[in-house]
């Protein structure tokens, strides 16, 4: 009964910040509703048990993501107002019908209960199998996962060394 | 000698490359006198290997020179047997007397050893032809001579008349040729080969009548579009536009002949056939009846005798018809003796007059070439078959023949009679318009007698047709003899043996061939306009035969304009419309289909965005529905 | 439908989320609004992924949220330096002047 209400609680929050995005005018307005979904997200992660996944996407995801978009929406302008005539001939024709198909699809797939791999009704496994504690998690992820891990923190020091190159060049081509 | 013989084609051959490459450099005369001895040393080679047959030796001989394609029994091979020598005699021999008579005629000529060379290359295509061993070779020596034709008769190919006569030639021929191939065709399928010696020495075992008289018609068609008979021949006279040399080597005394000589040749297949001798020998009457009529009314020089040919061809068809094809061989080489002359001398007075071929402004010219006129005098006689010319020994034996046979042969037997008294007739005519009477030529006009070169070759021709006809007089048939050999298996015809009756068809002919010239003698030998008058009081007729019975008219009514009806509509609206629409539609199609793709490559992420996505969605569609 | 919230409600959360996403990258110019469209498709990926885990009862699925996450910090750093470089050339965040590839 908790978990319906704050199913639904967080869903409606969930999709009234994802439609901010999309639609909002206003850049800074966007991204409040992206932290909006983030924040959402997270809860609906605790209620399934996924503590810390849950506790990293708030860090990681709505802390310093979402940060990061923050500065970059400043540098870029902060107050320009996107002119929303659409320019390409059909684009948001053919985004509708598509969005439509999806949805019936989905719809489709929802009713007809045709995952016969997931049940989609009928009640979830035992709980604990799928406790996402930081004791858990780190047992699977340093024993079976751990290749995986390295490889993602060289990918993170990648992506860090070259996003200052990116973002550096210019400057010490301007500076000389 | 005989393995030599492959020299008698050589010379010419060697002649004909070595003048093409390096003619201007030779230059005039000289080029002219080198393809004349290319032509004299065939004829000695000629003589030389035909000797064994003078002595009665009687064993074809046969060269094999290079195998083409054995398989259907085509290979450059030589066939030596009397009747071949004979026609090689003939061509290399009054070849040789035409050529040096051109060197004296093409003086001046810009093209001069241009000339010599297409000259040569014709002998060496005549003697390929009557040399062949088989049937292929043959055929490809009767293609290199219509070429050589239709180069020799546009030689003056910047007059358009000449390009035209050209064209002509070579067109209607090319029907002929239809008629030839398929014929080879045939004999292909029957013999599966087409060496002589496979063919016509089997064809008694292996023909059946309808086979062989489908074989011999369509040869027939063949040698009527070669020899200018009836109805192929309405290229000849047109092709007088070319120099007179080629009119007399070639449309009187050589390639026009070859089709009698393939007849010949084929012999046994159209002893075979029941009615292809009567057919041929019928076509060959008709025409000779038709010229003849139509060479009354003209007034061209030329034109005349071009007529005269092919009504003399006609007779030599009638010959061969009739199974007489020694007498047909006999006339041919007669008619080559004083056709070429004929020629030769009109040439001779046509240079004379500086190239003015209307006759009725000649006249009187007996005293300004009294060569000329005294040579052609001897060649009228001849033709009209006034003993003891040549022409009167040959003429007379196609008759008899004829009437030897009687039926349906003495029928073509009148009609060649009364052809006869019209030769003689319009023959006399020309001879009176040209050599007596007053002269009409225009003033400014100084005829002269025509220089050595020319004269030499009208006197040995001359010669000729007095003596020519001894080969054979019913005393003494030595050329019977001579070629008999060639004609094993053929059951010919000959003149009844019967000296009364001989003498009644020579009464006959001769008093046809005297009173035709009587008639045109008196009806000419008078001021112009009497014999103006003459001429009109035939009325239409007389045009019509000037006009030659507007058979050209016809054929370019029913056959020239449709074709090129049909080839504009080939041409501009099928190839211009549909087939190069259709191209071009393609190209537009490609190009519309393009212009529509191309917005899709508009560079911008949402676009192609959009289009993963609906990529995207198909997929995921198809997978969730079909796990549905 | 029984009132039992089940994994598959998730997902279907999930997957509207994931549509959203979609039509934003799709109708907006901004880059940036483009960028966190991705990320909330992202999201919704990751949502599936824990979804699944806990119906199939194994931590297989957190794992792998884990691990988009990292990539996607990744992913948006060098992202985000990108665009401005590109902003810093251009003046302008609309992607539709980045039409160099017309074809």
């Amino acid at each position: 009964m908790l978990e319906l209400i704050i199913f639904v609680l967080m869903a409606a929050a969930a999709l009234a910040g994802a439609v901010a995005v999309v639609r909002a005018r206003n850049t800074v307005y966007a991204a409040m509703g992206l932290l909006a979904t983030l924040l959402a997200m997270a809860v609906l992660y605790v209620v399934q048990l996924a503590h810390m996944v849950a506790a990293v996407q708030v860090i990681v995801y709505a802390g310093a993501v979402m940060t990061l978009f923050l500065f970059v929406i400043m540098l870029v302008g902060v107050d320009r107002h996107e002119d929303t005539r659409e320019t390409i001939p059909h684009q948001r024709r053919m985004t509708i019908g598509l969005v439509v198909v999806l949805l019936l699809v989905i719809g489709f797939v929802v009713v007809n209960g045709s995952f016969d791999w997931i049940p989609v009704v009928g009640a979830p496994a035992d709980p604990q199998l799928t406790n996402g504690t930081v004791q858990r998690v780190a047992e699977e992820l340093f024993t079976g996962w751990v290749l995986a891990f390295e490889a993602t923190a060289l990918l993170l020091t990648i992506a860090a060394v070259g996003a200052i190159a990116l973002a550096s060049t210019r400057r010490r081509r301007e500076e000389s | 000698m005989q393995d030599l013989l492959w020299l008698v084609i050589a010379f010419p051959l060697a002649g004909a490359l070595v003048l093409h490459f390096l003619g201007r450099r030779i230059g005039e005369p000289r080029a002219g006198y080198l393809a004349t001895l290319a032509m004299a040393a065939s004829f000695v080679v000629s003589l030389v290997a035909a000797w064994p047959f003078f002595g009665g030796e009687a064993e074809a001989y046969r060269l094999v020179m290079w195998e083409w394609m054995p398989s259907i029994g085509a290979s450059f091979e030589l066939h030596w047997d009397p009747l071949a020598s004979l026609m090689a005699l003939v061509v290399t021999g009054v070849g040789a007397l035409i050529h040096l008579y051109a060197v004296g005629y093409m003086h001046g000529d810009p093209r001069f050893s241009r000339f010599f060379s297409y000259l040569n290359l014709f002998a060496a295509s005549m003697l390929a032809l009557v040399l062949a061993g088989n049937f292929a070779m043959l055929f490809l020596g009767w293609e290199l001579v219509g070429l050589c034709s239709y180069l020799l008769i546009s030689f003056w190919f910047t007059l358009p008349a000449a390009a035209a006569a050209g064209k002509k030639a070579f067109i209607v021929n090319r029907i002929g040729d239809v008629g030839f191939m398929v014929a080879l065709v045939i004999v292909f399928g029957a013999f599966h080969t087409l060496s002589f010696s496979g063919v016509l020495d089997r064809a008694q075992d292996i023909l059946d009548p309808s086979t062989a008289t489908a074989i011999a018609l369509l040869l027939l068609l063949g040698a009527a579009g070669k020899s200018a008979q009836i109805p192929l021949y309405v290229w000849l006279p047109d092709a007088m536009e070319g120099p007179t040399p080629v009119s007399a080597l070639i449309h009187a005394a050589t390639m026009v002949t070859a089709g009698v000589y393939v007849i010949a040749r084929s012999a046994v297949i159209f002893e075979i056939s029941p009615i292809a001798g009567p057919v041929v020998a019928t076509v060959g009457a008709l025409t000779a009846f038709v010229a003849a009529t139509i060479a009354l009314a003209q007034t061209d020089i030329k034109r005349v005798l071009a007529y005269s040919t092919i009504s003399q061809l006609g007779y030599m068809f009638l010959a061969v018809g009739a199974a007489g094809h020694i007498a047909g061989m006999f006339h041919l080489m007669t008619h080559a003796f004083f056709k070429a002359l004929l020629f030769l001398g009109a040439g001779s007075v046509i240079h004379g007059l500086q190239n003015e071929q209307d006759m009725r402004r000649m006249g009187g010219l007996r005293k300004q070439m009294p060569v000329t006129a005294t040579t052609m005098a001897l060649a009228t006689l001849a033709i009209a078959g006034i003993p003891p010319l040549a022409g009167f020994w040959s003429k007379d034996e196609i008759l008899g023949v004829a009437f030897a046979r009687g039926g349906w042969f003495g029928f073509l037997w009148v009609i060649g009679l009364v052809t006869a008294l019209i030769t003689a007739f319009y023959m006399t005519r020309q001879f009176v318009l040209v050599f007596l009477g007053e002269p009409r030529w225009a003033d400014g006009a100084h005829p002269h007698e025509s220089p050595r070169t020319m004269t030499i070759p009208l006197m040995v021709l001359a010669g000729l047709s007095i003596i020519g006809g001894f080969v054979n007089t019913p005393f003494r048939l030595s050329l019977e003899h001579f070629l008999e050999p060639s004609f094993q298996g053929v059951d010919l015809a000959h003149p009844s043996d019967d000296l009364g009756t001989f003498l009644l068809l020579a009464v006959l002919s001769v008093g046809a061939g005297l009173a035709g010239a009587a008639a045109a003698f008196l009806a000419y030998n008078r001021p112009t306009e009497l014999w103006e008058r003459f001429e009109a009081s035939f009325g239409k007729l007389w045009g019509w035969w000037q006009k030659g019975y507007r058979v050209d008219d016809a054929y370019g009514a029913v056959v020239v304009a449709p074709g090129k009806k049909a080839a504009e509509t080939a041409a501009f609206r099928f190839d211009l419309g549909v087939i190069d629409g259709l191209v071009n539609g393609i190209g537009r199609a490609v190009r519309a289909l393009a212009s529509r793709l191309r917005p899709v490559q508009n560079g911008l992420v949402r676009s192609y965005g959009l289009l993963f996505t609906a990529g995207v969605v198909a997929v995921v569609t198809w997978i969730l529905v079909r796990g549905a | 439908m029984s009132l039992v919230v089940t994994p598959g409600w998730y997902m279907t959360l999930a997957a509207i989320l994931f549509v959203i996403g979609a039509v934003g990258i799709l109708t907006r110019r901004n880059a940036l609004v483009m960028f966190m469209s991705i990320e909330l498709m992202l999201n919704a990926v990751n949502l599936t992924f824990i979804a699944a885990g806990r119906a199939i009862g194994s931590l297989d699925g957190q794992l792998a949220v884990f691990f988009v996450l990292v990539v996607a910090a990744a992913e948006v750093v060098v992202g985000l330096a990108i665009i401005v470089a590109i902003f810093r050339r251009r003046q302008s965040a609309s992607v539709d002047e980045l039409a160099d590839m017309k074809g």
